[in-house]
């Protein structure tokens, strides 16, 4: 078994980010960054779904430019505690093959009440979809594709 | 000089080339590093301004000059998540 993180930034405030080819352990990573004075943790994880757009998907692969992902992780996530003023956020995101029903992304949000924990944990996904650069494949019965996302406007302006 | 070329995705299923070096004219900017590859591979071109440069791992606009040893990547739309 190679290295558990591929990329891994751990913030002195406790902010946890990291890219692995291995599954990703929610409860571990929740259990990591709650602190006492946290009233709320919130849980997001992205799951591989057994259908796109009405075709039987057997598989996702996901491809990363992995230095510049997990220096984007670690600046959405700090961007992300400051503007929700939530405790602590931990953003993972899952590499290489991924069967059906596994994780392939997971946010948490700590913090001392669960609005400011909900809003961080929606915007963290929401954010890292359009800004992390990570691509994901999906295999089908008869062939595989790359699928096509988007940037967020601002990266693709000029 | 010679600068570092890096493709993802999609950009590596078009192209077929996962990295490689190319030789560029001094001051030389990002942009025109694109026009190459998109004159090199056309279906690159199709994909139009939705393609995304990065340059020594930050997101770079199309009219930055590229130095010495630069990391330049072809990044598709992304579709993490």
């Amino acid at each position: 078994m190679g290295p558990r993180w591929s990329q891994m930034i751990e913030e002195p405030e406790g902010h946890f980010f990291a890219l692995t080819r291995e599954p990703i352990d929610g409860r571990e990573l929740a259990a990591r960054l709650v602190r006492g004075e946290d009233g709320a943790v919130v849980t997001f994880e992205g799951v591989a779904r057994s259908h796109s757009q009405g075709r039987r998907t057997l598989a996702l692969e996901y491809d990363c430019y992995e230095p510049m992902a997990i220096q984007m992780m670690a600046r959405l996530g700090r961007e992300i505690a400051v503007a929700h003023a939530i405790g602590r956020v931990g953003l993972v995101h899952r590499l290489g093959r991924v069967e059906i029903g596994e994780a392939s992304v997971v946010i948490v949000a700590t913090a001392a009440h669960r609005g400011a924990a909900f809003a961080a944990c929606r915007e963290g996904i929401d954010r890292l979809k359009r800004l992390v650069p990570i691509w994901k494949k999906e295999y089908f019965e008869d062939g595989a594709v790359w699928v096509e996302g988007a940037w967020d406007a601002a990266v693709v302006k000029g | 000089m010679k600068v570092r070329v890096l493709f993802f995705g999609v950009t590596r299923e078009i192209t077929g080339l996962r990295e490689e070096c190319v030789e560029l004219a001094e001051g030389a900017r990002a942009g025109e590093l694109l026009d190459l590859y998109k004159r090199r591979f056309p279906r690159l071109e199709a994909m139009g301004r939705s393609l995304a440069l990065g340059v020594n791992q930050e997101f770079g606009e199309r009219e930055r000059v590229l130095k010495e040893n630069d990391e330049v990547a072809l990044l598709p739309p992304v579709s993490g998540g």
